[in-house]
């Protein structure tokens, strides 16, 4: 199985800021990401999935840098790589989906000119070959009349029709991974279903390994085979997604699922807002970084900070009071 | 895009006409008499208002702007009362002249102003970036005038490198070389103060774009450098950039005013100088329309680049 594994991150520390009195945002996330399954990163606002993304995809910039870790690309950890081997890498073996369409697209290049140049970035090819291809790609990916839209430009486009461009772009070199930050957020909900859709059978058709950012649990139900939970900047549940919705572990993740909403409910369950505020990243609580706000810690909770501790096969959970709480519920 | 360019070009027409009516009026609110400049403090009323009938300036001043328009749209500009001269002849080596120090000026500016915005854009908060905001500020705020004379002081006086004034054209016995030795120090005070604006006009205009997220997007995937800054960056930060340098260009045509004086160039500046002292209504209407007209004509060129640049401002 470890031979499926296309991209692996072994303690992953991105920092905004100097040493002293700066963020952690991401603190130490590992995981591994393997070939023809969708992996969902979940979190609320500021647990850092972006900043993971983003790390994977060298594109920090200054005051942020990954501090530690490694990044592990068939092997070769990309962090000791340099910018020109970085690049190669980006659009070609990771190609990444942005949240905003609408901010995403340069509005003084063509379409097509904006998918043919990720392929010639990466291959010997000329300009005509290239746009070609970005034709058959707009076309691939649902566009209407796709070789004369690519001459148009972005303003011409609605959301959702931007947004295929952008996922056309982000695959034009077949890359082995799709990273897919919260691609659906600013759209409208009946485009929603219909991207969601389009990167699920470009992953399979390509056998990519997709890395899916939301805060959507539905959109995870739907789509992903593993989850990872974060909270703070570190992964608190690793499961698949049976065994997450079925019998999560961690409080966080058990409190997450009770501020879902969902209408298969018989009973008209109140929704369960999580008490309190995430931690100041700038001073994260010494122990588990979830329990100022944990109905279950403990003072072992507030002294020491939990490790993932697996829980059979595919489950992994950072909780000093794992085994207690599925019980509890 | 040729309807932009028929629309625009329309639109000449009556800011001409608006300028053309203000300064004639000014003209006429401001005191002073043409006739006491011809003849003298010691002429005889008789004799001006002789001379005031000659150049029919008792008419009403309807008619006199309806003669002098009606002439000029024949393509006639009259005879300067001043030099009796014809003021197309007058004017037109005079405009060359101006042309060839605005230009100078334009080139300076842009060279340095590009070249500075873009390097200190790019390192930002270095000590290049820090250094170029002060110095600009610097620029920026020095009166050409004063800055012409400090340049004439060191390079013409103390190391006579490079001459003080005398150009006379391109005609004249030096030939091309000896009006580039005389461009040099005109053409640097005048381009430095538009070239601090351009700098800081480039720098901000790049970084804003810098931050733009779509930068961030074609960086994710994959492109080069080079390809990123050219494509993705600067393209976007040109359309402020062509503005500010168009309006500098509208600066430099009027605004070499001073410099001419101090380096007794023999351009616009100066003879509009001497015209309205002389309150010269020929010669003054006509420089000032050139001007005018240059000036209009810039702001059109600059809209016309920016259409091209964006295909936005296509549609509407």
């Amino acid at each position: 199985m470890s031979t499926d594994v296309v991209l692996e991150l072994r303690g992953l520390r991105t920092r905004f800021g100097p040493e002293r009195g700066g963020t952690v945002a991401v603190d130490g996330v590992s995981f591994a990401l393997r070939r023809g399954r969708t992996t969902a990163l979940v979190g609320e606002s500021g647990s850092g999935k972006s900043v993971t993304a983003l790390s994977i995809m060298g594109l920090i910039e200054p005051p942020g840098h990954v501090v530690a870790g490694e990044i592990l690309l068939d092997g070769r950890d990309l962090r000791r790589a340099g910018a020109r081997e970085f690049e190669g890498v980006r659009g070609s073996r990771i190609g990444m989906v942005f949240q905003d369409p609408l901010t995403s697209l340069n509005p003084v290049l063509t379409f097509g000119s904006q998918i043919a140049e990720t392929i010639r970035a990466h291959e010997p090819i000329s300009r005509a070959a290239a746009e070609q291809r970005a034709v058959r790609l707009l076309e691939h990916v649902g566009v209407v009349d796709a070789a004369a839209r690519a001459q148009d430009y972005p303003h011409h486009f609605s959301g959702g029709m931007r947004q295929r461009a952008l996922i056309a772009a982000a695959i034009a070199c077949r890359p082995d991974i799709i990273i897919a930050d919260e691609p659906t957020t600013a759209l409208d909900v009946t485009v929603q279903a219909t991207i969601l859709r389009l990167l699920h059978d470009l992953q399979q058709e390509m056998h990519a390994s997709l890395l899916l950012i939301t805060h959507d649990l539905g959109v995870v139900a739907a789509m992903a085979d593993d989850v990872l939970v974060m909270y703070a900047g570190r992964v608190v549940e690793r499961a698949d997604v049976d065994t997450l919705f079925h019998a999560p572990r961690h409080p966080y993740t058990r409190a997450l699922l009770g501020c879902a909403t969902g209408i298969e409910d018989d009973r008209r369950a109140p929704l369960q807002p999580i008490e309190g505020m995430p931690p100041d990243l700038r001073h994260p609580p010494p122990g588990c970084r979830f329990a100022p706000r944990c109905r279950h810690a403990v003072a072992a909770c507030d002294a020491a900070s939990p490790a993932l501790q697996p829980f059979g096969a595919a489950h992994e959970v950072a909780c000093h009071r794992a085994a207690e709480v599925l019980a509890d519920a | 895009m040729g309807k932009f360019l028929v629309h625009r070009l329309l639109g000449v027409l009556p800011v001409m006409f608006g300028v053309s009516v203000i300064i004639f009026l000014l003209m006429h609110l401001a005191p002073g008499d043409v006739t006491t400049v011809l003849l003298g403090p010691q002429a005889t009323e008789a004799a001006k208002t002789e001379l005031r009938h000659a150049l029919g300036l008792d008419q009403p001043l309807p008619l006199q702007y309806g003669r002098w328009l009606w002439r000029t749209l024949h393509g006639d500009f009259g005879v300067s009362i001043a030099t009796q001269l014809h003021v197309a002849a007058l004017v037109l080596p005079r405009f060359v002249n101006t042309m060839l120090l605005t230009v100078a000026s334009l080139f300076l500016a842009i060279v340095i102003g590009y070249g500075a915005g873009l390097f200190a854009a790019l390192r930002t908060r270095s000590i290049f970036d820090r250094g170029t905001m002060v110095v600009t500020l610097l620029a920026g705020s020095t009166p050409p005038f004063w800055l012409g004379l400090i340049l004439v002081l060191l390079f013409a006086i103390r190391l006579r490198w490079l001459p003080v004034s005398g150009m006379t054209d391109m005609a004249g016995d030096g030939g091309a070389l000896d009006v580039l030795r005389h461009l040099v120090l005109p053409a640097v005070t005048t381009a430095l103060g538009p070239a601090a604006i351009i700098t800081r006009m480039v720098r901000s205009s790049l970084r804003e774009a810098l931050e733009r997220p779509h930068v961030r997007v074609a960086r994710a995937k994959g492109l080069s450098r080079g390809v990123l800054l050219r494509r993705h960056v600067i393209l976007n930060a040109l359309p402020p950039i062509v503005t500010i340098t168009g309006l500098q260009l509208g600066y430099l045509i009027g605004g070499a005013l001073l410099t001419e004086v101090v380096f007794a160039w023999p351009g616009l500046g100066s003879l509009l100088y001497d015209s309205i002292t002389a309150r010269d209504m020929p010669a003054v209407q006509a420089t000032t329309l050139l001007i005018a007209l240059a000036f209009v004509l810039v702001n059109i060129l600059v809209d016309f680049i920016n259409v091209l640049l964006d295909p936005r401002l296509r549609d509407a």
